[in-house]
């Protein structure tokens, strides 16, 4: 701990504030000192040269979709493990059989998403 | 060695002498806020001159060499035209989530660059879940990025953007789970607590096996969170002109590519901190003379010095394997690094509950 008298709370409000202060002020400074021109073809998206054709915030590949929820399902069970991971070695060997039941049903979710074809990039 | 907070205590009762208690804090955020910025910034800046100069040298080319000595101050010349370029406004853009998204990939480097720990006593943020509170905090990145991608209204911007969440999404739970493996064997998640059980002997030393194999995994799953090296197909130039910020212009980009440099600093000081002693001296039990040499070398210099040492592997990577198709990408995340990631966790937690050597 750096300073033994500031809570770990404000040093991250701090250090966050710091982040929003380095984007403001940069973009402050640009604004001041970079050069500013119009032109209606400037607006246009940098795609082809040519006016882009229809909506771009259109549909997408649903396999992204399906990737972001097979993440939830194994990134809420590492929050769950986190905890027991550091008391590993006082549990000891009961702990240790009641993660391996919730390890265990994690694993078959991960078997099944397998053998539904849910990892396979169509 | 030496106690940085020495230093910070005195300061601490310096100010306190003369000043109330919330002014004394306040005034310790803002110069805690100060060399934090100078750092960040400083630290990206020689990253980016750091990796023009390996990748030249991989091509047998001199790199940077005209600005300041040896290019030195080329960064510093890049970073100032940034920012005397025009920032362009589009026409259909959605304007807030544009300009909200790179406030949030800088907010998340920031916040886990500060948790890092420089030397003894050199560390700004200390929970006592501060590895856990570094995964959180970098994975807010996925969020500006996602709206930087969407919010350009660009078919290239909209695929790098996907590209680049399902990739960061997938990599970021190998990153949890080799973390998991290492917090199992140090019994904390307090990052001062790690580095101080690895006094003796790092964890890559002490670890066994497994934190062999978690390192391999964490040094892949890095190089695809911070988007590079053969996992670059989110800004793949050769199909999505630039990705995720091709209509970012002028130091709106900058700050992107700030913080790409930043997290591939993060990357490697995670992997420091987990495997390699964070600022503790290499020392071998036994080698009574060896480490007593060892402890001559300042923490600090020993931090960035792995933390440098791990950035170029990553960075070897990239000029050494060609790049990923997103099936081939999802797949070794999912079908290889989860599964082998798995059991290697059932490996250490049963090293570490029943003392089981390989």
């Amino acid at each position: 701990m750096v300073l033994l008298s500031i809570q770990n709370s404000t040093l991250a409000i701090a250090a966050a504030l710091t982040g929003i202060g380095l984007v403001a002020l940069a973009l402050w400074l640009a604004g001041l000192i970079s050069p500013r021109s119009f032109n209606p073809q400037k607006g246009e998206a940098y795609e082809c040269g040519i006016p882009t054709r229809g909506e771009s915030m259109a549909q997408f590949k649903v396999g992204y979709y399906l990737f972001a929820i097979l993440f939830l399902m194994f990134d809420v069970e590492c929050v769950f493990l986190f905890p027991w991971a550091v008391k590993v070695k006082e549990l000891g060997g009961a702990g240790l059989v009641s993660i391996a039941v919730f390890f265990i049903i994690l694993v078959l979710g991960l078997v099944y998403a397998w053998r539904k074809g849910a990892l396979e990039w169509k | 060695m030496f106690d940085f907070s020495l230093f910070t205590n005195w300061i601490h009762s310096f100010l306190s002498s003369f000043m109330p208690e919330w002014l004394t804090i306040t005034t310790e955020c803002v110069l805690i806020g100060v060399a934090l910025l100078l750092t960040y910034a400083l630290l990206a800046l020689f990253y980016i001159y750091f990796e023009r100069k390996v990748c030249a040298a991989f091509q047998c080319r001199l790199g940077p060499n005209r600005v300041g000595p040896m290019g030195l101050l080329q960064s510093f010349a890049d970073m100032f035209k940034m920012l005397i370029k025009e920032l362009i406004s589009l026409n259909h853009t959605d304007k807030f989530l544009f300009a909200l998204a790179p406030y949030l990939v800088i907010l998340a480097s920031m916040l886990a660059f500060a948790v890092l720990p420089w030397g003894n006593g050199l560390q700004i943020i200390d929970f006592n879940i501060g590895i856990f509170f570094l995964i959180a905090v970098s994975s807010i990145g996925v969020l500006g990025i996602l709206l930087a991608g969407w919010s350009s209204n660009n078919k290239f911007t909209l695929i790098g953007a996907l590209r680049s969440g399902a990739q960061m999404v997938s990599y970021e739970l190998s990153i949890g789970l080799s973390v998991l493996t290492m917090v199992c064997f140090a019994g904390s998640m307090n990052v001062g607590d790690i580095v101080n059980e690895q006094e003796h002997l790092w964890f890559i030393f002490s670890g066994h096996i497994p934190a062999i194999i978690a390192f391999i995994i964490y040094l892949i799953a890095g190089t695809a969170e911070t988007n590079r090296g053969p996992f670059d197909l989110p800004e793949a130039e050769s199909e999505l002109t630039a990705g995720y910020h091709t209509e970012y212009s002028g130091i709106h980009f900058g700050f992107f590519y700030l913080a790409e440099y930043l997290n591939l600093f993060i990357v490697s000081g995670v992997a420091t901190l987990l495997f390699f002693g964070g600022w503790m001296p290499l020392h071998f039990p036994g080698w009574d003379g060896f480490n007593a040499i060892m402890n001559y070398i300042p923490g600090i210099v020993w931090f960035i010095g792995k933390a440098i040492a791990i950035s170029f592997i990553i960075i070897w990577f990239k000029w050494t394997f060609p790049r990923l198709r997103i099936d081939q990408m999802l797949a070794l995340e999912w079908k290889y690094l989860l599964p082998i990631n798995l059991f290697n966790l059932v490996l250490m937690v049963l090293i570490v509950v029943y003392g089981i050597h390989l």
